[in-house]
């Protein structure tokens, strides 16, 4: 029936406006020497974070009779990390990102993101980069900065570092999610709920949010903080209810990204999920020497959603998922 | 099947920290008590499947209480009440073909095809010589529905309209 599906999705003027945003980021980063990457797209090896699903297709080798897989990547993440250990310096890369299982009012199985790594920098200097990267682009005022724990205490009343499982599933069914924590024996995803649904749409509606210093049980791939242990050196960035970017003083031990790894795997397998091979040339970069280091991955898409005052990053898109 | 009720999921929001677990925010409206609640879902939870059946009937006439529906094949009648019908009354054209939602071999649902065919009973005449169609007036339809139709047609003609969104297509094909 919907034979207009050939038009984009995105108005052409919006494109123009995204050409343009582009360019700025560009200009960005060159007057600040980071030098512009680009990097495989598709892998032998992903992410084994459980909450994020991988696309994978069959690479036939014309000398080879066998297949192998790859993957899409879910983010430049590890690639990038092996041109910091050979070296690069200041690097940052626009590119497509590919997730699997995800769509919706924020999200497209395939969008662009923005990542970029500062060697010598902690988080709270790449968020300063940040900050000045979104009043360029979004004229918009400097970002406030709160701690998570902050955040969750104000507007929730409880502590999200020490309370118990327990805790957490009496505040979550004052919210009405009885049949959700009846089920739910993981605190991080009652954490994840309520932060999603009941902080995230409260913070950045003036000026842009950060909120760091995450639960450790969050940190990915982030470094736990040398004077806290219950939190990791990771930041959000948001903005009128947009989560925009994930950043971290990036982890550097390289045993400790190990395990961190075959956590995920064992998540993983508990969950029912497949397990994804650890990404052998990442493990080798890192263990022959990541420099010291901050990065962060930025939506461009959900930024242009802003820039533009758009609702849906369909809108900002040539032709989302639908029309593809 | 939600608290022993079937229902319709009318909105579903995809929400997902970039790291983190994914939910889904679900507006469902119950069939049978027409409330509309919400609810949040982890994804890949899965609820007990309504076992319900959709079958394809001729509208015939209503008699103000129910609305009676005929299928054209062994002539069977249904009946259905104001709930099932709801707003798509509007939509309803005699000898038009209908999915009728059954639960039980009750119907719950009433479904109007994705486009009908209706006269205009009532509308402004326009401006003449007006082929561009901006903007738009409103006109009443046989059925009781309102939709915006371009300046140029008239009271009288017969317009395709999409049920879905209740927009006029275009005039309807003779």
């Amino acid at each position: 029936m919907r034979s207009e599906n050939w038009r984009p999705s995105a108005s052409i003027k919006v494109l123009k406006e995204r050409a343009l945003v582009l360019q700025k980021i560009r200009l960005f980063f060159a007057q600040r020497d980071v030098l512009e990457v680009d990097t495989p797209i598709l892998s032998y090896a992903s992410v084994t974070d459980e909450h994020l699903h991988s696309f994978s297709t069959q690479f036939k080798h014309p000398f080879s009779p066998q297949t192998s897989i790859l993957y899409l990547q879910t983010s430049p993440e590890f690639a990038m990390k092996r041109l910091l250990s050979a070296g690069s310096g200041p690097i940052y890369q626009i590119g497509k990102s590919f997730r699997n299982e995800e769509a919706g009012r924020f999200h497209n199985p395939e969008f662009t993101m923005l990542e970029w790594y500062r060697p010598g920098f902690n988080h709270l200097q790449l968020m300063t980069e940040i900050d000045e990267l979104m009043q360029m682009v979004l004229d918009c005022d400097a970002a406030e900065r709160v701690t998570y724990q902050d955040i969750f205490k104000q507007h929730l009343g409880c502590c999200p570092l020490t309370a118990s499982l327990s805790d957490i599933k009496i505040l979550a069914n004052q919210y009405g999610y009885d049949e959700l924590t009846a089920n739910e024996n993981n605190i991080d995803t009652l954490l994840m709920l309520l932060f999603s649904q009941h902080i995230e749409p409260k913070i950045g509606q003036v000026r842009p949010c950060f909120v760091m210093d995450f639960p450790a049980s969050q940190a990915a791939l982030a470094k736990i903080s040398p004077t806290n242990p219950l939190v990791a050196e990771r930041f959000e960035l948001y903005f009128k209810g947009i989560e925009l970017a994930n950043g971290f003083h990036e982890l550097t031990d390289g045993p400790e990204q190990l395990r961190r790894f075959e956590q995920d795997n064992v998540k993983r397998q508990n969950m029912g999920l497949d397990i994804m091979p650890i990404d052998s040339n990442f493990m080798a970069a890192i263990r022959f020497g990541l420099p010291a280091c901050s990065g962060v991955a930025l939506g461009v898409d959900r930024l242009l959603m802003l820039a533009l005052s758009c609702s849906k990053i369909d809108q900002v898109i040539a032709f989302e998922n639908s029309r593809a | 099947m939600l608290d022993g009720e079937p229902c319709n999921i009318l909105e579903n929001e995809f929400v997902k920290p970039g790291k983190g677990q994914a939910f889904s925010r679900v507006k469902i409206r119950k069939l049978i008590s027409g409330k509309v609640i919400e609810k949040t879902f982890k994804s890949g939870d899965s609820v007990e499947g309504a076992d319900v059946m959709d079958t394809d009937l001729a509208y015939l006439y209503t008699d103000g209480e129910f609305w009676h529906f005929m299928n054209n094949e062994t002539f069977e009648q249904i009946a259905a009440d104001e709930k099932a019908v709801g707003e798509n009354v509007k939509w309803l054209v005699e000898n038009d073909t209908c999915t009728i939602t059954l639960w039980n071999g009750a119907p719950i649902v009433v479904q109007p095809a994705n486009f009908v065919e209706l006269e205009i009973t009532e509308t402004d005449p326009g401006l003449k010589g007006d082929t561009a169609g901006t903007g738009g007036k409103p006109a009443t339809l046989s059925s009781g529905a309102v939709v915006r139709v371009p300046l140029f047609v008239q009271k009288g003609e017969v317009v395709r309209v999409d049920t879905r969104n209740g927009e006029y297509v275009s005039r309807a094909q003779k």
